[in-house]
């Protein structure tokens, strides 16, 4: 019990205690991956199916062009088709139930769809800023 | 496919119009973009047009569709695509875009 409850901060519970915080925590204690590890103090971070490099899905490869479309030369990445532990929980970390899913400085921003309106508003590249990346966008004429 | 053949298909509809009471709601079956046949259900585009979605910030407007729909999405859907809007912003623009080409996945 100690061990899953260090995988969670107890801080964070008493600090935060929102229902969406209480039930990541949840999930994280079942999880037998610890998600906060892989998203936290990372730029960006996505779940997808395959590599950015050779993506399997129509979306995740979506996800990839628009990050490189912005100048984002490389990214953390996980495959979730190499890894089922991670397929399945990362759906239920952010209670979201497809892949790709984009998380900006351990923060969860959505999937393919969200991403493409984020990218077609302009607000993409204001979310880039905020975590310090400045978008090839604003360098085209 | 008569409406018997797209049982999904008719849920997704029925339960969608229940819990968010859209002013504009089309559902696509993509299947066919993914080399499925077309009695196959399991890749979806959702447009959906609704007040519910006023004062929502985008990530939660999905959410709700999701939430509507969690039954289908945990058991039959594989993939799913959303365009959730305000009536005005689908008055401000009808873009739906295009949903991305399949890549092949691993038949999984």
């Amino acid at each position: 019990m100690n061990v899953l409850l260090r995988k969670c901060s107890l801080s964070t519970l008493v600090s935060q205690p929102s229902k969406s915080t209480f039930l990541r925590c949840l999930a994280q204690m079942s999880s037998k991956v610890n998600f906060d590890e892989l998203v936290k103090d990372k730029p960006i971070v996505v779940f997808m199916k395959g590599t950015p490099k050779a993506p399997r899905c129509g979306f995740s490869n979506a996800v990839c062009q628009i990050l490189e479309f912005h100048g984002i030369k490389s990214f953390d990445s996980y495959d979730v088709l190499s890894n089922e532990d991670i397929r399945q929980g990362v759906k239920e970390y952010t209670n979201w139930p497809t892949i790709p899913q984009v998380f900006f400085n351990g923060e969860f921003l959505g999937g393919c769809d969200i991403m493409l309106e984020m990218h077609k508003s302009g607000e993409l590249i204001e979310e880039l800023k905020k975590i310090g990346i400045r978008s090839a966008l604003l360098d085209k004429a | 496919m008569s409406s018997d053949e797209k049982p999904v298909e008719n849920a997704v509809r029925q339960k969608l119009t229940e819990a968010l009471k859209p002013q504009f709601l089309d559902i696509i079956n993509e299947g066919y973009m993914h080399n499925m046949p077309k009695e196959n259900e399991s890749y979806f585009k959702v447009i959906i047009v609704s007040t519910a979605f006023e004062n929502v910030k985008r990530l939660q407007k999905h959410q709700l569709v999701h939430q509507a729909i969690q039954e289908e999405i945990d058991n039959k859907i594989h993939a799913l695509s959303i365009v959730a809007k305000t009536p005005a912003e689908w008055e401000a623009s009808q873009d739906v875009g295009k949903s991305p080409p399949c890549q092949g996945g691993a038949g999984l």
